[in-house]
């Protein structure tokens, strides 16, 4: 053990894990570790955004048309609800720093409660494309965009292009808000349990960051899938 | 350990801002501005994406030179990643099917 007097201060919390020197050391090299892991997930959602962009490229009429018929007010009520849910997230953090457990507490079964609003309303939307036969594959149909855009150039192959794109690009990001359910479930039970204060809320810290990851990726994917062509159509 | 406790003014003032420029964003995207609508979403999105990662994310408050480099190390290798590729498709003609309708930037941008 060693006797540096940072070592002494924190021996006795029972959070340290032996590897680490302090408490300080180990929460800075949880934190890193979080965003090394967030900066492979902008290569893993990077290489989406980058088909998206090249087939967007390609097909815009397409996309255009598939971006019309997806409901924009889902879109952005679900905007809201995740940024409602990164300011949850952001004072469930700083109630953390103050010790103030109750507050914690709420703050987490809040963020949850937003994270399944979300899914709930992306459920809808899904729901929608289904009825309207615009998830790809053999009940695929672009008929109702043909008949309701005549100004567009609408190949009804490409078409299907975007809307595998919309379900990948919205699924990954909901599997994303599904494993954030998991890492919240985990922290509301410590946090009832009363393991996070002052001195010791890394776990917290770094789910936080992960949540306002996702929260960042919806903030583009919202306008590269809603609002492509939103215009009047001349 | 040298904590910032960020004041819950700003986070609702940060949470305020995000929800103006959601509204902003979805509304303009109503008004045809040319090949500029896509700007402006974007350059909206990207507002928004920078409050979240300074101010929620505490990168402004941050100390630590090693996560400012992991960002910028990360927004390099997607910029890499785009910029590369699309210098490449973006020089191949663009549609393979369908009648050239635009140049082919100005069907990209919208």
């Amino acid at each position: 053990m060693s006797d540096s007097p940072a070592a002494l201060e924190t021996a006795h919390n029972p959070q340290l894990r032996h590897h680490f020197s302090d408490m300080e050391q180990q929460t800075q090299a949880s934190t890193f570790g979080m965003w090394l892991f967030l900066a492979t997930e902008i290569m893993f959602f990077g290489g989406m955004f980058l088909a998206y962009l090249v087939y967007r490229y390609w097909y815009y009429d397409e996309f255009a048309a598939g971006s019309r018929s997806i409901d924009i007010w889902l879109g952005t009520i679900n905007t809201a609800v995740l940024i409602c849910s990164s300011l949850t997230v952001a004072l469930g953090v700083k109630a953390a720093q103050l010790g103030k457990q109750k507050l914690l507490v709420f703050l987490l079964s809040l963020t949850m409660l937003f994270g399944l609003a979300f899914l709930a309303i992306k459920g809808l939307e899904w729901y929608d494309k289904y009825e309207e036969h615009h998830v790809p594959g053999y009940s695929f149909s672009a008929a109702d965009l043909i008949e309701k855009y005549p100004q567009l150039h609408i190949d009804p192959r490409p078409e299907q292009i975007y809307f595998s794109l919309y379900f990948a690009m919205t699924g990954l990001h909901a599997l994303h808000m599904i494993v954030g359910l998991g890492i919240f479930s985990f922290l509301l039970y410590k946090a009832i349990r009363g393991t996070y204060g002052p001195d010791y809320h890394t776990p917290v810290e770094i789910g936080g960051l992960y949540w306002h990851f996702v929260d960042i990726v919806w903030i583009y994917l919202f306008p590269l899938l809603y609002l492509i062509d939103r215009k009047p159509l001349r | 350990m040298s904590e910032h406790v960020v004041s819950n003014k700003l986070y609702v003032g940060i949470w305020a801002s995000l929800m103006v420029l959601t509204v902003v964003t979805a509304s303009v995207a109503f008004i045809d501005l040319g090949p500029f609508n896509t700007v402006v979403a974007l350059v909206i999105a990207t507002l928004k994406a920078l409050l979240v990662v300074l101010f929620f994310m505490h990168v402004k408050y941050t100390s630590e030179k090693m996560t400012k480099a992991v960002i910028v190390a990360a927004i390099f290798w997607l910029l890499l990643l785009m910029v590369l590729s699309l210098a490449d498709y973006g020089t191949r003609g663009g549609r393979v099917s369908a009648q050239v309708r635009a140049p082919a930037v100005m069907r990209f941008v919208g």
